[in-house]
């Protein structure tokens, strides 16, 4: 490892092949991130891992580290944008915090928290999307859902079922379940599943499983998420 | 219940043949549900049912797939499906008004379908006849030169229920309008001389070096037939015509200097997806000039040593497959594909024909070759780039249709001949596609360095009070920069030029462009999703009369905000009609600034729409009086 770039001034080491984030993340830097995951193949999507690479915006997750870059990341320009991203993943879904099961365990809201958003800012969309409470387990809240694709990842590189995916197209993308009902009840989900378990939001959740621990008291209620991140828990 | 199965089983039978023609690839996914929906009108769960056994993919990838292109539907969308062009020069011609005569004459909503399930009427993005719209296209077939009268027939004929197959001939008369022609338009190009002359350039090496790679790839660059072809490719100096202007030598080069794996082959694409809204130069080209087109590939393949070739042709083009099927079944007898290429044991290469399904992203690279595998249009994260890891993770180039006619007649003619033409920076000539306020709509062949008042003036155009090149990710032009030149020093374009007269309204152009991008964003990324959307409705609010300075700012910081964080080109161009015409005719938007103050977008007088229609009442009690922009 004696290959190094710089990132916010400070020189970090990486090995061949590795991405910008996962040299960041293991050097104890944390870069905001929602669809990256350091178990899966990244993505490249929400855009809220975006650093500058010798001045030019690009996604962390996706480009590789080479020796001698120059990177951006903690700057008030960029955490600007991030924030304005983050606004727009909430007011393209129905996010109402107080009332979801995941708040406090919930990547969105906390780095949402991280970078200061105060208000969505932007007109809220409202769209119309209906909850698939067939399964016996598992409850999808599509509410909720950012199009992370964590579970089409999960289930499908992981779990051999490719029972999540994305249709539609723009505005319009949105999960679907492998089922010709459209239902999660006549898909072959099951609790073990890795894709049960890797929804960064609330859209995933067990059933019968409320406020088994009280809000205030929750992962991201106790320390921030750059912290989490960076101590690599 | 009897009607049900045999019709599941029907459909059955429809999906068997089509996915035994693409031999039970799942990688021909998209031309699969195509032809399954030209078959069945729609793509019902039970082809998907069938689809999912014959393919043996799983349903999520099947409805992920048809989700994402406007052209498969599944839901049932009549059996005459009416999609009128919706580009800013059929709006001035007037396609909303013929969209409603229609809608009225078949007593449908417009967006919906017939309650006898017979037709629907609904909007699509432009569909490349801008030089004789309004036009529309019925079940994927073109019409254009829309009246009144026109409308009035197709709705008898609709009603009347007559297959397409018996419409009137002269409504599917799609006309080329070639108004100039400079070296690409006049030539007449023999079918095979351009592979010949290639071939002399290097007698000893031949096609033949291009297909054993096992041996050249260990000669010094400069010897070989191949590198030969690539030294005039290089010699003449060719960019890409499809906007971005790469330099075409340097792809080819990395496209054939890129390692293959065992059994993987190299790729050749031409990008006939023209969605470019005011481009319609490759339709012309493909129509009248498609032997240029195939040799053009076939010469790239000799270059870069390739063996297959695709064509991406955009799902509003299907009228031109047959045609174009048909030119390449020629071309296969005279041993200009296929098999050992004009006699030359190894020199085998051939090109399919893959059709979009109404997706402008598409036309972006990566895009394009997701599609061509059978997959949703979302560009890929790059590097790597096709040249090295593109159709099935194989070395691919992909070239505008104008490309690879130019390359065919830099191997008929030589580099340097063709380097003498245009300017020290743009080599070569340049098709436009004219349309708009203009007297002479249609294709003009131009050297570069060809200024825009004189294309002005060649097509008739006066009181000109803007110009938009190269679409709606181009730039906007006023009159005080009509003497900037078409080439890559100066005004790049992927060849649309669309013309406005002082009596339209810039920022209704710009809105029309903002709806555009909005319905064309795959999704993918969060800025160029949501982005765009909300770009759409800032547009909107300003349209409806409740727009402030403050919405202005707005506008100007999502631009920013898409240009630096979007995943691809898309979302990067989706506001430079917004900021050129904001910088450039900003009395259009100081207009639209009804409000001092910020004023909400919502007016809860048009929210009561909706139940003053169910209501049927639109008496003075049915409506608010609201303190913002509603009550104008």
């Amino acid at each position: 490892m004696s290959q190094t770039l710089t990132l916010d001034g400070k020189s970090i080491p990486f090995n061949d092949g590795e991405t910008i984030i996962q040299a960041a993340t293991r050097a104890g830097v944390f870069i905001p991130h929602l669809c990256y995951h350091p178990e899966f193949k990244p993505h490249g999507s929400c855009k809220l891992c975006t650093v500058k690479v010798n001045g030019r915006q690009t996604a962390s997750c996706t480009m590789r580290a080479a020796v001698g870059m120059v990177v951006e990341s903690d700057t008030e320009e960029i955490n600007a944008e991030r924030r304005a991203l983050t606004q727009m993943l909430f007011v393209e879904g129905n996010h109402f915090c107080p009332s979801c099961e995941k708040s406090g365990q919930c990547q969105l809201q906390a780095t949402a928290y991280h970078l200061g958003m105060m208000s969505p800012h932007y007109d809220h969309f409202f769209p119309n999307r209906a909850v698939d409470a067939s399964h016996p387990d598992f409850l999808l809240d599509f509410n909720r859902c950012i199009l992370c694709s964590l579970c089409v990842r999960a289930s499908r590189d992981v779990d051999g079922k490719n029972v999540f995916a994305l249709s539609g197209r723009g505005i319009d993308t949105h999960l679907i379940v492998n089922a010709r009902s459209g239902k999660l009840a006549d898909t072959n989900f099951a609790e073990a599943d890795k894709a049960a378990q890797v929804c960064p939001v609330g859209v995933i959740l067990p059933k019968r499983r409320g406020f088994a621990v009280p809000i205030g008291e929750r992962k991201y209620d106790k320390q921030p998420i750059d912290e989490i991140v960076a101590e690599g828990k | 219940m009897a009607l049900t199965e045999m019709h599941a089983e029907a459909v059955a039978g429809v999906v068997d043949r089509v996915v035994a023609r693409y031999r039970r690839d799942p990688s021909c996914m998209v031309q699969i549900l195509r032809e399954v929906q030209e078959a069945c009108d729609w793509i019902s769960p039970e082809a998907i049912d069938r689809l999912q056994l014959t393919l043996g993919v799983p349903r999520t990838k099947i409805e992920g797939v048809a989700g994402f292109y406007s052209f498969f539907y599944t839901q049932p969308r009549g059996k005459y499906r009416v999609l009128f062009s919706d580009n800013i020069t059929d709006c001035m011609l007037g396609n909303r008004d013929l969209r409603d005569q229609l809608c009225n004459s078949l007593w449908i909503e417009p967006g919906k379908v017939s309650e006898d399930g017979l037709v629907s009427v609904a909007m699509t993005s432009c569909t490349g006849l801008c030089d004789q719209g309004p036009a529309l296209l019925v079940n994927n077939y073109a019409i254009g030169g829309l009246t009144t009268e026109r409308i009035d027939r197709v709705a008898e004929l609709i009603r009347e229920r007559v297959p397409m197959s018996a419409w009137p001939p002269e409504f599917f008369r799609i006309e080329d309008n070639i108004r100039r022609s400079d070296v690409l338009l006049s030539s007449d190009l023999e079918p095979g001389s351009a592979l010949l002359a290639a071939r002399a350039r290097a007698p000893d090496e031949g096609l033949l070096a291009s297909n054993m790679r096992s041996w050249r790839e260990g000669l010094p660059s400069g010897i070989g037939g191949p590198v030969a072809v690539l030294d005039e490719i290089k010699r003449a100096n060719l960019r890409g015509r499809g906007g971005a202007g790469f330099t075409t030598g340097l792809k080819w080069e990395a496209c054939r200097n890129a390692q293959l794996k065992a059994g993987a082959q190299r790729i050749v694409v031409c990008n006939a997806d023209e969605g470019e809204p005011g481009t319609f130069k490759d339709r012309v080209l493909l129509s009248k000039f498609p032997d240029l087109v195939f040799e053009g590939m076939t010469v790239a393949a000799y270059a870069v040593g390739a063996t297959r070739g695709f064509i991406y042709l955009r799902g509003e083009y299907r009228y031109l497959l047959d045609h174009l099927n048909a030119v390449l079944s020629n071309r296969r007898r005279e041993k200009l594909l296929g098999e050992n290429i004009l006699g030359i044991p190894g020199a085998d290469f051939d090109i399919e024909i893959h059709l979009g399904a109404g997706a402008y992203v598409c036309g972006e690279e990566s895009a394009l070759i997701e599609s061509l595998e059978g997959k949703r249009g979302t560009p890929r994260n790059r590097p790597p780039f096709p040249v090295t890891n593109g159709y099935l993770d194989q070395p691919t180039i992909v070239n505008n249709v104008e490309t690879f006619a130019a390359a065919a007649l830099i191997a008929l003619k030589g580099g340097d001949w063709y380097a003498g033409i245009g300017t020290r920076h743009s080599a070569g000539t340049k098709l436009l596609s004219v349309s708009g306020d203009c007297l002479r709509p249609g294709i003009y062949e131009y050297p570069f360095g060809i200024s825009i008042r004189q294309v002005l003036e060649d097509c008739g155009a006066e009181d000109v009070q803007a110009v938009q090149v190269s679409g709606p990710s181009g730039i906007c032009i006023g009159p005080d920069e009509f003497d900037r030149i078409i080439g890559f020093e100066d005004i790049p374009t992927a060849g649309a030029f669309t013309i406005f007269n002082n009596s339209r309204d810039m920022f209704e152009v710009a809105r029309n462009y903002v709806h555009f991008f909005q319905h064309e964003s795959c999704g993918f990324c969060t800025p160029c999703r949501v982005g765009t959307s909300l770009l759409k409705n800032l547009m909107d609010k300003l349209h409806k009369g409740a727009g402030s300075p403050y919405d202005l700012a707005e506008i100007e910081k999502l631009n920013q905000l898409l240009q630096s964080m979007s995943h691809c080109g898309l979302g990067h161009t989706a506001c430079n009609p917004v900021l050129d015409t904001i910088a450039k005719f900003r009395p259009a938007y100081e207009k639209r600034m009804m409000q001092k103050d910020f004023t909400p977008a919502f007016d809860l007088d048009r929210a009561l729409a909706a139940a003053r229609q169910m209501t049927g009442r639109d008496d003075a009690a049915a409506h608010l009086t609201t303190h913002n922009g509603g009550a104008a």
